[in-house]
């Protein structure tokens, strides 16, 4: 026959978890896990894709990002502009100009291919997120509004050892 | 009335039998697609019997998204991205058999330290998603407070998987060959390399102190509640055979008795060089799926722990022509998930994108015993089970 | 004054504070729960939330009250009705000091328990008549539920009526300050763990809330009101909540009496005594509603059937033996 072996019962020690969880809350030396959103903010890792920003310099209409898009979401227009020769006597240049470049965030994925494959620095990513509108054709982004977002484009972190 | 009284012959008071069974019909109940138990948009056509259930009949198809027909036109980085969306509460773990089939065929080795990467990045998707069954669970049975519990250390871990990757459910942090290698493809992107971030060992040991001491809480706030016990514990009880008949795996499995993990028996990921339990449970009631569930939050913690020490060092991904064309063939890579186990089978015709995809997927397996486990069961007790199951629409309907 | 002025203006004055109690209940509730799960609660509303039970109130006025169209329209209508009737005509039998009640009835206690089986046909013909299955089953198994608490709830106060040898609310609290003790203490202890756990099932509160059960019936019997009447039943389970807590400090706890005050002030001292006493009862209910999971209801009709009913009959037996021995 098994000894009587009082124990505390579990809803007990349920109860003093619970109970202790409010002081934990209410007194100031532990930590606050809560962040009051409007008026405080996260801090996010730079790597975080919040918004795609466009250096409309660096792009030369090569269409690669647009092909790669899974949701096929952006949209390029460019036209060849002729230029003077370098050297007179030579050739004239041509150059692409881009007309057009928007990325429509109500499709956009958020995958990051297209960032991945350009081979010219023209697309980055940038931990911005309160972009959002109350109509669906204003998640158009066009180019001028993509070069803003190149300012809160954050320096990449340095790596573990 | 199953007595017609005759007055010429009526039967003497004392002899008259007092059973009537007054017939009626069953119940149909619709536990429709929108309803708060249900994880999704499931619809079960169940007929009661007061509080007692005689039948249920599972409706599907309500989140169906189509990603085998999405498969057959996108390229391989492209599926990775759609991929992730299967089951979205652990997201990395869903590229995991893909990326390792299309390696598969075309036999490439993938360096040690993108394979680690891939460990310690899975089992933190294993950990997010056993916290939302810890804090969703309890909710359906009635308890309100470990959902609050569960997502506050959950965030933590998504902090890391965000701070390594860029995105918290769906990181499209896999390539072909081992993980992603750099930000992008010009001159000054080609040098940021997307390698672990700086003070990413500090913050997952705090992280995953965290995470073992949420475990205790759980287990002596949950578990120890015997409300919750009384709930659970012999309800739903789903036997060895019935188990290994219908086909569902993951921890419903090991729960019933059956000691079956892919993490042991197969090698897409290097398992074998950590120390770490497989926890089986006796009855395979709820109780049990709850507690294996628990118990393997703690595994998991203590393999990134291991994994963090021992991270060797190299490149992290393999040399991989500029465009992938994948050769001729035809695979089947199966992985364990948080759910279950999950697996893809490719069938390639040497194009940019897999010619075919059929995608396995955990929770449409596990749910198919639920006719089975609800029969003469109460309606309580149908939220219970559901919920013990931990399954998922996005992974049901795909 | 003349009898029926003053008892005009205590029924006035009840009904003035019913609400502002379920108020203040409903801001403990709130904010209660909210530190206990680590978070701050409402914070915005005004003056760091807890202007909240009026905001809440307020809203509840400005709804749009929809009636579904295969009602059963008078039964639905007056649902609410019963529920409040109930609770609220609680408040005539409780002493907030000697002559601070609203009638000192020579039956006090056997009145509290007639009146407060009242809201069991609210709740049941707010589930029967909304046309839907699932507020159905709330009604059905509140009924049930409802029921089965009755008797734990009466039983466990026989003890105490015994006790003290009289029905009188201001009479039991009289007695206990005879005796020096406070009943609990005194031989009735568990007849208040009886009685506090029926008076949670009677409210329909966690872990007993299988009526209501949330994430399987989305508010079981109240399902389909909205707007003034929604309000009613939630400020009338809040008022419950109150009531309850009030008669077993007055039973169990020694109600307005506080020992080492002068007697002479408890005009005073005795409302706030009494309200303080209610409130950390109300605090240990809504600790155990945010940390226990809900019963099934064949189950809690095992405890109150098979557990709690020879419990307090035990108790009874016990209390009436020593009561002659001594």
């Amino acid at each position: 026959m098994q000894k009587f072996k009082p124990r505390i019962p579990g809803f007990l020690i349920g109860l003093k978890i619970v109970i202790g969880n409010m002081f934990k809350t209410l007194l100031p030396f532990f930590e606050n896990p809560n962040v009051n959103y409007p008026f405080e903010k996260e801090v996010l890792a730079p790597r975080t894709r919040g918004v795609i920003a466009l250096d409309s310099e660096a792009c030369t209409s090569c269409m690669l990002c647009a092909r790669s898009c899974p949701d096929w979401c952006i949209y390029i227009e460019g036209h060849k502009e002729l230029q003077p020769p370098s050297k007179p006597g030579g050739r004239q240049r041509s150059r692409a100009v881009l007309d057009r470049f928007d990325i429509d965030y109500a499709l956009c994925m958020y995958c990051g291919i297209c960032v991945e494959v350009c081979p010219f620095d023209a697309l980055f990513w940038s931990p911005e997120y309160e972009y959002s509108e109350f109509s669906m054709g204003d998640m158009l982004h066009d180019k001028d509004r993509l070069d803003e977002w190149l300012k809160t484009v954050p320096e990449s972190p340095g790596l573990e050892s | 009335m199953s007595q017609t009284m005759d007055p010429n012959n009526m039967p003497f008071l004392s002899e008259a039998s007092v059973s009537v069974e007054i017939e009626t019909e069953d119940m149909t109940l619709n536990i429709g697609p929108q309803h708060p138990s249900t994880h999704g948009v499931l619809r079960l056509v169940a007929k009661v019997n007061g509080e007692k259930i005689s039948s249920v009949e599972p409706v599907l198809g309500y989140m169906h998204r189509g990603y085998e027909k999405l498969a057959e036109v996108r390229t391989y980085p492209q599926v990775t991205t759609l991929v992730n969306r299967i089951d979205w509460v652990s997201g990395f773990a869903n590229e995991i058999p893909f990326i390792a089939g299309a390696e598969k065929l075309m036999e490439i080795e993938v360096p040690e330290r993108a394979q680690y990467i891939r460990l310690i990045l899975t089992e933190m998707a294993r950990i997010s998603s056993h916290f939302v069954f810890n804090g969703a669970f309890p909710l359906e049975i009635g308890a309100l407070t470990p959902i609050f519990l569960a997502m506050e250390d959950r965030e933590r871990v998504l902090d890391l998987l965000e701070s390594v990757t860029g995105g918290r459910f769906h990181p499209n942090f896999n390539r072909i060959g081992g993980v992603k290698p750099v930000a992008g493809a010009g001159p000054t992107t080609k040098k940021d390399i997307q390698d672990l971030p700086a003070g990413f060992y500090h913050d997952t040991k705090v992280a995953m102190e965290k995470v073992l001491k949420a475990v205790d809480t759980f287990e002596d706030l949950i578990g120890g509640n015997e409300v919750f016990q009384a709930r659970t514990k012999k309800v739903g009880i789903l036997t060895k055979e019935v188990a290994e008949e219908y086909g569902v795996s993951g921890p419903i499995l090991r729960a019933s008795g059956v000691e079956f993990d892919l993490r042991k028996q197969s090698d897409y990921l290097p398992y074998d060089k950590f120390d770490f339990e497989i926890p089986i449970g006796e009855n395979g009631d709820c109780f049990d799926r709850w507690s294996v569930r628990t118990s393997e939050m703690r595994e998991s913690a203590k393999i990134i722990l291991q994994a963090i020490e021992d991270m060797p060092s190299g490149p992290i991904q393999a040399k991989v022509p500029k465009v992938i064309k994948v050769p001729k063939g035809q695979t089947y890579v199966r992985a364990e998930n948080p759910k279950g186990e999950m697996g893809y089978y490719i069938i390639s015709e040497g194009g940019l994108g897999p010619y075919r995809l059929k995608i396995r997927t955990a929770s449409f397996s596990n749910i198919s015993i639920l006719p089975i486990m609800l029969e003469g069961a109460l309606l309580p007790d149908l939220i219970a089970i559901m919920g013990s199951l931990d399954f998922v629409l996005g992974d049901v309907d795909r | 004054m003349s009898f029926s002025s003053e008892l005009l203006i205590k029924v006035l004055v009840v009904l003035a504070t019913a609400p502002v109690m379920a108020l203040g209940l409903t801001l403990l509730e709130v904010k209660g729960s909210a530190w206990m799960q680590r978070r701050p609660g409402p914070l915005h509303v005004g003056l760091r939330g807890f202007i909240f039970p009026l905001a809440t109130a307020a809203k509840y006025f400005q709804k749009e009250t929809i009636i579904p169209k295969d009602v059963d329209e008078p039964v639905f209508k007056w649902a609410p009705a019963w529920v409040i009737a109930a609770v609220v005509g609680l408040f005539t039998i409780i002493p907030l000091s000697p002559t601070l009640i609203v009638r000192d009835l020579e039956l006090g206690v056997f009145f509290l328990l007639a009146i407060s089986s009242i809201s069991t046909i609210g709740v049941l013909t707010a589930g029967w008549s909304s046309a839907n299955k699932f507020s159905l089953m709330g009604g059905l198994r509140a009924a049930g539920q409802l029921i089965a608490y009755e008797l734990p709830l009466i039983l466990s106060v026989v003890g105490v009526v015994i006790q003290a040898e009289t029905m009188s609310t201001v009479g039991i609290v009289e007695k206990q300050i005879e005796f020096g003790f406070p009943f609990v203490i005194a031989g009735q202890g568990i007849a208040f763990i009886i009685f506090m756990i029926a008076a949670t099932a009677e409210m329909m509160r966690t872990p007993f809330d299988m009526p209501i059960g949330e994430s399987e019936l989305t508010m079981g019997f109240m399902t389909e009101y909205s707007g003034i009447r929604f309000l009613i039943f939630y400020i009338s389970e809040y008022i419950n909540l109150f009531v309850m807590c009030a008669i077993a400090s007055t039973l169990f706890l020694g109600g307005y009496h506080i020992p080492l005050l002068p007697t002479e002030w408890v005009n005073f001292y005795g409302p706030l005594v009494l309200i303080g006493k209610t409130f950390t009862l109300a605090f240990l209910l809504i600790a155990i509603r945010w940390s226990f999971p809900r019963f099934r209801e064949d189950q809690l009709q095992t405890l109150a059937w098979k557990v709690l009913i020879p419990l307090s009959l035990l108790n009874i037996m016990v209390t009436a033996i020593m009561k002659v021995v001594f």
